[in-house]
This record gives structure tokens, sequence and C-alpha cells, in this order.
């Protein structure tokens, strides 16, 4: 049951810029995948194992500098990039939440927040990838291996697709299996999951490892579809911020939660951004916190919590009346 | 002779000045259920969290079928097949009855089908098959103390510290609660230490009692002879066991 509502989604998903060909919608739709795909990645290690996360833009800017710098400088194609910057994004993800992981709660997403905020700085005062300048990607024919499609958004979008399904299904298995329990446990509780023969340092390095990995997959994706970097795009606040509030909106700790999320915000500021210009620019950001006050204050489990009541109501009036 | 289950020996734990365990030393047998007694403040659950790796003692050692494990991280300990229970109840609450033990069962299974099978038993055991699709968080307070047993139980232990499973139940519950006990005893085979404050309930399943008081051990025996011995009355007992037989000779 819950399998069929998870592939009409992928359906819908990708049967839509083919059915509606406007330029603007198809452009939406991509924001929608890596959006969606970020927040999914994120869940990972904030949804299941309880480890929030501020700083998420660190490993999507990993991502998108990685195969920049790397078919900027050498050449190298961006498919090759794309998984080195995971690497990367993976290596760093360890070296830096080891140490945060002996805080606990508020204090690990304060560190997590910090962390990200210097590797930007990093990456602004670092004359080889450019500093603050940023990287305009070098501009190729329409090609493959080079990820650059001019002609139509047809090809990033089924890319963005790919990696949509890809990582939603990582986190799905990893939902079922035995990792997915033993992260829920660490998140309900620490002491509980010891007691209970879980390593939680071990674990919660696994998730943060895998949840940077698959961000660091769309940060090169995102920065060739816009064909241009820089540190104050990729490792903005604002993008760690997109992704936590998405996921919380739609529901934390559940693979339809970002899906949801993203559906909603990412055409509410794609599209006061197309209508409103320059001057629309925040609106969306307004609304969107407007919600995230409404869901904290109703309803923490987020739209599918709300959507879960519902179902659960009328279930119990569906027995009722068959009683 | 036989070499203990659990060894504890000269278990000190301090926290800055204060003393919570001084020197205690005691045994378990394989098959035994001990249980450790005294008044708050006395020391139990730190000599708890010393055993289970939660705590790193001062000083002294612990001793887990003749394996020293002082020091030792608490998910080391439950996989070499000693696990314990909270006194204060930690239900992975967003999660299921039976996810909630399917966790614990994963330890020792291979595959996702394997560990729904421990699950399905361990349900049949505690009796929570009817509610296993009840999330862990909306359980009533016994059923709570229930799941934390199943949970641990379906690591599959040698040997589980109970810490005051038995607080703040009715006395149908309590009944419940030890005859859980002794049949995870008796027909699992499972060595209990069990820290408890309800009298009424472990004296009649304990083989061994331990006293403690300010952090040191007082008095060890049997049942009969720990509730005769002088300095236990004392310390403990005279207030509350006598109080509580009362209570229960007048409900009677």
């Amino acid at each position: 049951m819950k399998n069929r509502a998870l592939y009409l989604i992928f359906a819908a998903v990708l049967v839509l810029p083919f059915a509606i060909t406007n330029v603007n919608f198809q452009h939406v739709m991509i924001m929608f995948l890596i959006f969606a795909s970020l927040g999914e990645s994120w869940n990972i290690i904030t949804g299941f194992a309880g480890q929030t996360s501020f700083g998420h833009a660190a490993f999507f800017g990993i991502g998108a500098y990685t195969s920049t710098v790397l078919f900027y400088k050498f050449g190298v194609s961006p498919w090759v990039g794309m998984l080195l910057g995971a690497g990367i994004a993976a290596v760093v993800s360890v070296i830096v939440s080891y140490p945060c992981f002996r805080l606990r709660g508020h204090y690990f997403a304060i560190a997590t927040l910090a962390v990200a905020e210097i590797i930007k700085q990093l990456f602004v005062s670092w004359d080889y990838v450019e500093g603050a300048t940023g990287i305009s990607i070098p501009v190729v024919e329409d090609s493959f291996i080079a990820m650059q499609f001019h002609g139509s958004k047809i090809p990033y979008f089924l890319i963005g697709f790919a990696l949509f399904f890809l990582i939603v299904m990582v986190a799905r298995s990893i939902e079922k299996s035995k990792m997915g329990f033993y992260l829920k446990a660490i998140r309900e509780s620490h002491e509980a999951a010891e007691a209970l023969g879980i390593n939680p340092r071990k674990y919660k390095l696994l998730a943060m490892m895998i949840s940077s990995a698959l961000t660091a997959l769309l940060g090169t994706l995102y920065a060739q579809y816009i064909l241009y970097i820089d540190p104050f795009m990729v490792f903005s606040l604002e993008i760690s911020m997109k992704i936590v509030l998405l996921s919380v909106l739609g529901g934390l700790g559940n693979i339809y939660g970002p899906i949801i999320g993203a559906a909603i915000l990412i055409p509410l500021s794609e599209y006061t951004r197309v209508f409103l210009g320059g001057t629309g620019k925040g609106i969306d950001l307004m609304i969107y916190g407007a919600l995230i006050v409404l869901i904290a204050c109703f309803e923490p489990h987020g739209i599918i919590g709300l959507l879960k009541k519902r179902g659960k109501k009328r279930g119990a009036l569906y027995a009722k009346t068959n009683a | 002779m036989p070499k203990p289950m659990l060894e504890a020996k000269n278990l000190t734990m301090k926290f800055g000045n204060l003393t919570a365990s001084n020197n205690v030393s005691f045994s378990v047998d394989k098959g035994e259920i001990v249980s450790l007694i005294g008044p708050n403040g006395a020391g139990k659950t730190t000599i708890f969290n010393c055993i289970s790796g939660f705590y790193k003692p001062f000083s002294g050692r612990v001793y887990f079928e003749g394996k020293d494990i002082t020091g030792l991280s608490p998910y080391k300990i439950t996989s070499m097949g000693l696990t314990r229970t909270f006194q204060i109840v930690k239900p992975l609450k967003e999660m299921t009855v039976k996810e909630n033990i399917l966790t614990g069962a994963f330890l020792r299974a291979s595959s996702r089908s394997e560990a729904e099978k421990i699950a399905d038993e361990i349900l049949k055991i505690t009796h929570l098959s009817e509610k296993k699709d009840v999330l862990a968080g909306s359980l009533t307070t016994a059923d709570k103390k229930r799941l934390e047993i199943a949970r641990v139980l379906a690591t599959k232990p040698k040997m589980i510290m109970l810490d005051e499973a038995m607080a703040g139940l009715n006395q149908t519950e309590t009944k419940e609660a030890m005859e859980l006990c002794l049949n995870l005893n008796k027909q699992h085979g499972i060595t209990l230490l069990i820290v408890e404050h309800v009298m009424e309930a472990i004296m009649p399943i304990s083989n061994r009692v331990i006293v403690l008081n300010a952090g040191e051990k007082i008095a060890e025996g049997s049942p009969e002879e720990i509730v005769n011995n002088e300095e236990v009355i004392k310390a403990y007992l005279g207030e509350r066991y006598h109080a509580k037989s009362k209570q229960t000779n007048r409900r009677v």
C-alpha cells in the first residue's frame, strides 16, 4: 500500500515536465528535485538519527566546488567530480562530526552551523578556487560527459530525477533495515540504544557520511545547471535553512516529509521570484516562516503528521460505521 | 568451584567529594535471582551504572563470566550478554512496541525476517502481542516497564539487571511482573540482578539479597536472614517493611 504511494509520486514527478512543457515550470521541477533530494539526504542524519544539522550547505558546496574546480582547471568530467565530491564530503563530515558528536542536542546543531560558516569563509579567501569572485563554468557544447545542456532543460531534469530516485530509495532501504532502527533508537534515547548493544557513535558517523555524500551529489548538479558558483551561493545559510525548513514542514523522520515540503516551498519561492522579480525576494521565506510557525504550534510532526491523523480519524469512523 | 557469572570487586564511585559507592563487592551465580536493596541514595543505581558501563568506576573491577569488563562501553557489555533496564523508563516513544523490540532483536539477528521472528516470540513471552502496533510513548506505566524488559530480552542476554522494574505498579501489575521475572529465570535460564523497593515483590522470588546503605554493603544473605538482620532493620526495613506489611495485613 505504502509502496504504491511512493511509486505514484515517482511516476507523477517523471511525467509532469513532459506534460507541461513550459520552461519556467520545468525549471521549478528541477529545483524541486534538487531540494527534495537535499531534504531526503538531510533527513537521514536529522530525521532518523535525531542529530540536527544546520550546516548541510557545507556538503552541498563541497560537491559543487569539487566538480566545478576539476572541470574548470583540468577539464575532468563533472560526473567524476560528482563522485569525488561525494567522497570528499563524506570524509569532511567524519572529520567534523567526530568531535561534534560529543555534543548533544542544541550544541551539536550550533556546532554544525559554525563549521559550515568556517568552511564558507575558507572558500571566500581561497585564491586557487577564485575566492569570493566565484567560478563561471566554461561553456561547452551540449554533452552528457560535460553535463551541459543548453537546448533543453529536460536532460537536467532527468539527471535530477535519477538522483532523486536513488536518494529516496537509499533513505527507504535505510529506514527498513537494522540501521534505520538503530538510528531511530539513538534519536529516541541514547542510553536505551546503548543498552540494546548499539554503538551510537558508529551509527551516527555512518549516517552522517551517507547523508553528506548524497548532499554533495546535488551540489554538482546544481553547479552544472546554473553554470556559475560562488561561496555565498552554495555555502549559504539560506540553503542550509531551506533544507531544514522544508523537511520540518513536510515531516521529520519520514521519507515523504521532504517531498511534501519541497513540493510546497520550491514552487512558492521560484514563482514569487518570477512574478515579483527582485522586489519579491524573501516573500517566499516570509510565507514559509509563517507556515513553520503554524506547524510548530499545531502539528510538530509536519504535514505528514496531519495526514496521518486524518487517516486515523477516518479509519476510526470507518470502523465505527462497520461495527 | 565454578566461576560466578558476575563479580563486582571493591567497586568505588565518587562524584566530586561525594562517595556514592564505597568498596562494594558481591557476586551473582549463573541462574540466580539476586536483589539489591537499600534506602534512597544507598548507591544501588550507581552500582548498576558501574557494572553496565554507563559509569567508569573510580576504583574496583567488574568481571562477567570471568572476563574483565570494567570501563567497557555499554554496547560492548550488552553484546557480551549482560544488559540492563532503566529505573526511569526509556521507551523509544515514536516507535511502536514491536519496533522497540525489533531494535533489540537486530543485535543477534542477521536479517530482518530473523529479527521479526525473535520479536514475535518476545511479544508472546511478555504478553505484549495485542499492543504490538501501539506507539511506545502512549503505553501505560506498567506496559512501559514491561516493554523495557521485552526490549532487552530481544538482545538474548544471559543476564539482565532490572532497575526498579516494579516501582509505581499496582498490586496486580506487580504480581504479573514477578511472574515474568520468575518465568525468565526458570524457563529461559536468565540470571537476574534486581534493584527494587517493593519488598513484598522481591523477597519471595530472590535467592539472595544484598543490602546497601550510604554507599556500603551492610548485609548479604537469604531473604529470611535479611528480614531478621538487626542492622538491616535499623537502616532500612525497620520503617518501610514493617509499615508495608502492616498495610497489606490491613487490606487482607
